[in-house]
Order: C-alpha cells, then structure tokens, then sequence
C-alpha cells in the first residue's frame, strides 16, 4: 500500500475509472464521476475482489459505510453500498460501489477483514435487511434484541399507518 | 472454558471421611481448575464513564484489560426507518435528535443531502450561516466533552468551567434559532431566519446585528478563557499522567478500524473533510486542522483543544464574509417538495468525526430509504483495539476521548 500523501489533482476520477475497469473488464461499470466521487456498479462474483484492489493498490484505507438498501417485490433484489474514503494517494477521493444482491440467494462476501470498520456496519445491515455476510467474524444482532425473528428494514415490514 | 478442561474435582465428602489425598489428584485438579485469572466484567449501562445508554464488557486478566466487547441499541429507535414514513421537511427535527450536543450538523447534514439530490445551488449567504452555526455547535460540542472529561477524570473545577463557558455558546444558540441544544435551523434550501434579524436596533444596522457583535465578543471571551481551562489541566499532573500514553494505537490500524474525527486526527490521519473535501463555502475560510502522531490519550484531548481555537477563527472570518453580503443577499430558497428519483450522498466533519448520509429518493415527497453514517458507531467498535493492554483504570479515559454520544449512535 502506497502511503504518499497527494494532494487533490482534477483527473483522479478519471484514472481511477479507467484502472477499475480494466483490472476488472465487464464485472465493474463506473456509471458516473464527480469531482473526488466515483460512482461503479460492482458484479457479486468480484465484490470482495474490487474492494481487496481498492485497498491494496490504490491505498484506499478506510471504509466508510455499508448500507443495505431493499428495492422491493418489483424488482426483487437488494443492494449493499460501500464508501470507500481515501487519506493520501488520492486524498479526499470517495468511491461508491453498488453491489446487487438478488432476494433468492442474499449472500455477499465480507470486507471486515480488509477494513475493520466495516465490521459493524455488516453486522448492521444483516440484522436490518437480512443480508448474510459470509465469513463475517461474528454475525450476531447489535442494535435489535436477539429475540428479533425479522429483518425491520425490508420494504415488506410495514411501519403503522404507513400508506 | 472449553468442555475438555472441565474441572474435575476431588470427592469433597470422601476427603472429609478421611480419603487419602494424593500429590497426583492435587496436580490434576490444578491443571483443571478453571482459569480465575481472567474475568468479563461489565461496565454499565448505568456506570458513571459511560455517558449515556451503553454497556462496556471488558475481560480483565488481574488489573490488565485483554478483550473488551461494546454493546449497543438500547435507544435503537429504527430513525432511518421511521424517515421513510416522512415529507422531506419533517425530518428536519428528527435530524436534530440524532445528536444532542451538537444537533446543527446533522440537520445541516441532511439538508445538504436534500439540496444535492435536488441539484439546487443555496446562497453564499445561507453558506456562511451555516458555518457559523456548525462552528458554535462545534464549540459546545468539545466543551461539554471537555467538562465530561474532567468528571471522569475527577477534576471537577474542570466541569464546572467548560460548562460555564458552554453557557455562553448555548446563549448565542438560543438568540440564533431560540432553541438551546435541539435547534431546528437549517431548511431545505437555506436557514430559517436571517442572523441580520435579530436584536439588530444598533444605530449602523445596515450591516450589523447585536448577534454578530456578540458573537464576535464570545470568540474574544471564549479564546482568553480556554486558556484558563487549559491551564488548569495541563498544570495537573494527575489529569496529564492519566491520559498521556494510554490507549495507543497506530496511525494504519485507526484508518483502517474506521476511527474518524479528533480521536483519528490524534493519532496521525491528516484528514479533515472541511479541508479534504470540502462542502458549503469551508475552503474559502482560512484555517488550521490539527494532527498530533503520537496516537494517545493526551494527544486526542490536545487535538480537540486547538481545534475550538480553530472554530473561533473560523466563526471569526464566516461573520466579516456574512457583514460584506449585507443584509439583502437572500438567505433561503423556495424548493420543491418533491424530489427527483435517484441516490445521493453527502459527507460533514462533525465535532465527533466523520458523518455521512445517503438518500435514495423515487420522486415522492418522501425518501425511499435515508442512511445515517455515524461515526461514534464506527469508533465504538474499536473499542477492543484501544483498550487491550491497559488497566482498568484507565477504561474510563480512554473510552472518554471517543467523546460517546448514544442519539447517534443506535439511531
């Protein structure tokens, strides 16, 4: 991992861009750049892989977030996002990944071995929205009592007088 | 204690009748015993360090602590969940109660997020505004972590000054929104009132208001009286021994365990989002983000302490660019209610770290899901890096300088 701190240069979206997609041709798809935001779509099958890329060859070293998002019956998938911060090849950059995960096989592979901060933030979308983090080190519930036999979060858990 | 180590111990009722006691069975039974080195001992959630709902499990192997386990949720309140219930504008309040201590980011926050997903440019202004009321929250923020610092650490003269100089931070919060801690300022699109409205009967009110001259005065105030605050702690050598070499960790482990804010900036991550990446007008304000290598205690208390020195600077500054737009430059925009279909997310260096929302919207008036990044939930759950290896003692003050804040936390 490469620790030079850089700092921001216009352009850097575009490097990362073009690295990520051909280290990892037709599984990650950058659907949109910003300034210091890079935006990919991410097959499953290479999730862990393009996180593992992120950290150890462009020094991405902190994990910001994993978020679970349901999209419903209609399209019968979820989604994990992660944010991915930079603090000194590309200082300031984030990049947004966007992983699909369909509802008859909601499995996805585990980063809380590549970034320790993810750790929680699995934990949490698994008791949330059911997402099962393989090889996670301890997915148990944090923020829901252990008694909990549902997933809260999902769009079919309906709040009272929701409309 | 894995089932093979069972403890087999020697028939207590024949020895008592009079059964021969080996060397071989004493050896056994040693080797057996269970382990009463090591112990989980929990602290909270009603133990005067925690600050709030929380329990602290820390396995103490005699004095040393070797596995700590936080627990959370006792005020999980589902808030992203209960958001997606909601118009836009109601969440403004909801907002606020993710954070007591320092409610003006988190509302900034999101209505940042909302601005983005609309796509709509607010005014410099609102921009200036809002530095200045995340700045106070800053301040009040820190010393109210500060005069907790000084109970847990048991300086009680320290308490009673930090919270006294938080008064008057509380007072231009009141005069600003007329709320002390849950403020309910920041609107989509700009801020509730403009700070030329009030108290503003001085005979130059053209480009002046009380507020702004008192504000001014507090910084004048506020940056001779932290002095005094920061006399009386670094003079003390039992506060300082506390805190100085305690809850070590290096600069890559607290980059990679998610560790944000002051605590990260205390160990040797050069990284503030006001600098780094910045939002509303932050790079057009001068001013300093301090890094300290050494990865203590102490350092992340010398990181808060120049970082209140900074958010007078900057209140300073904001309140000359407010005065230079004078009083007709508009300070909120009219937006629509609804907003268009797709993701956004914003960033905020809050006073406790790195916070983030994520906004999925479908072009309803509501949002399809909303994330709360908080970074105490993140800093937290480092807490086994940070304390393995010390006493337990010093539990206390090393869990102090995470600066807990449950609102956010369990949301």
């Amino acid at each position: 991992m490469d620790l030079t701190v850089r700092e921001y240069q216009e352009g850097w979206e575009s490097e990362i861009k073009s690295k990520l997609e051909s280290q990892f041709s037709g599984k990650v798809t950058v659907t949109k750049t910003e300034t210091r935001r890079v935006y990919a779509q991410v097959d499953r099958s290479v999730s862990k892989a393009v996180c593992q890329y992120l950290h150890d060859e462009l020094s991405f070293e902190h994990c910001a977030t994993v978020i679970g998002v349901d999209l419903g019956e209609a399209e019968q998938k979820m989604q994990v996002v992660y944010h991915i911060d930079n603090y000194t090849l590309y200082k300031g950059v984030v990049v947004e990944l966007t992983v699909d995960v369909p509802y008859d096989d909601l499995h996805i592979e585990t980063v809380s071995d590549i970034w320790g901060g993810a750790n929680w933030h699995e934990r949490e979308t698994w008791e949330l929205f059911g997402i099962v983090f393989d090889n996670h080190p301890r997915l148990e519930r944090l923020l829901t009592p252990d008694t909990y036999e549902f997933f809260p979060f999902r769009k079919s858990y309906k709040l009272r007088g929701s409309q | 204690m894995t089932d093979e180590k069972k403890t087999q111990i020697p028939d207590a009722q024949a020895i008592a009748e009079g059964a021969e006691v080996t060397k071989e069975m004493v050896q056994e039974y040693k080797s057996n015993a269970i382990d009463m080195d090591k112990m989980w001992i929990t602290m909270g959630p009603q133990h005067p360090f925690s600050h709030g709902l929380w329990t602290l499990k820390i396995c103490a192997d005699g004095e040393i602590v070797t596995d700590a386990d936080p627990i959370v949720g006792y005020l999980h309140r589902g808030w992203e969940k209960e958001v997606e219930n909601r118009t836009y504008p109601k969440i403004i309040p909801m907002a606020d109660r993710l954070c007591y201590a320092a409610s003006m980011t988190y509302t900034h926050l999101y209505c940042m997020t909302c601005e983005k997903a609309l796509g709509i440019d607010i005014p410099e202004k609102t921009k200036y505004i809002r530095i200045v009321a995340d700045e106070i929250n800053r301040l009040q923020s820190h010393l109210m972590w500060m005069a907790a610092v000084g109970t847990d650490l048991g300086n009680y003269t320290a308490f009673l000054w930090c919270s006294r100089e938080r008064e008057y931070w509380m007072d231009m919060n009141v005069r600003l929104c007329g709320a002390r801690s849950t403020t309910n300022y920041p609107r989509i699109g700009g801020v509730r009132n403009d700070v030329f409205d009030i108290d503003c009967d001085l005979p130059n009110e053209e480009d002046h208001s009380r507020f702004m001259r008192d504000l001014i005065r507090c910084c004048d105030h506020f940056d001779k009286a932290l002095w005094d605050i920061i006399y009386l702690i670094d003079n003390n050598s039992t506060f300082v021994s506390r805190m100085v070499g305690n809850g070590i960790i290096t600069r890559e482990q607290c980059a990679n365990l998610g560790i944000t804010g002051p605590a990260a900036r205390g160990t040797g991550v050069d990284y503030d989002a006001r600098r780094d990446d910045p939002y509303d007008n932050y790079d057009k304000v001068d001013f300093d983000v301090p890094v300290i290598k050494t990865g203590d205690s102490y350092s992340r208390y010398m990181v808060r302490v120049e970082e209140m020195f900074q958010s007078t600077r900057i209140i300073r500054q904001a309140v000359q660019k407010i005065k230079a737009l004078g009083r007709n430059a508009p300070y909120r925009l009219k937006v629509p209610a609804n907003i268009p279909a797709g993701r956004t997310f914003c960033k905020l260096e809050d006073p406790r770290g790195e916070s983030m929302m994520y906004l999925v919207s479908d072009g309803t008036d509501r949002p399809y899901r909303l994330k709360v990044r908080s970074p105490i939930f993140v800093n937290v759950s480092s807490s086994k890096a940070l304390l393995e290896g010390c006493r337990i003692a010093d539990v206390p003050v090393i869990m102090a300088m995470i600066d807990m804040c449950l609102g956010e936390t369990d949301r």
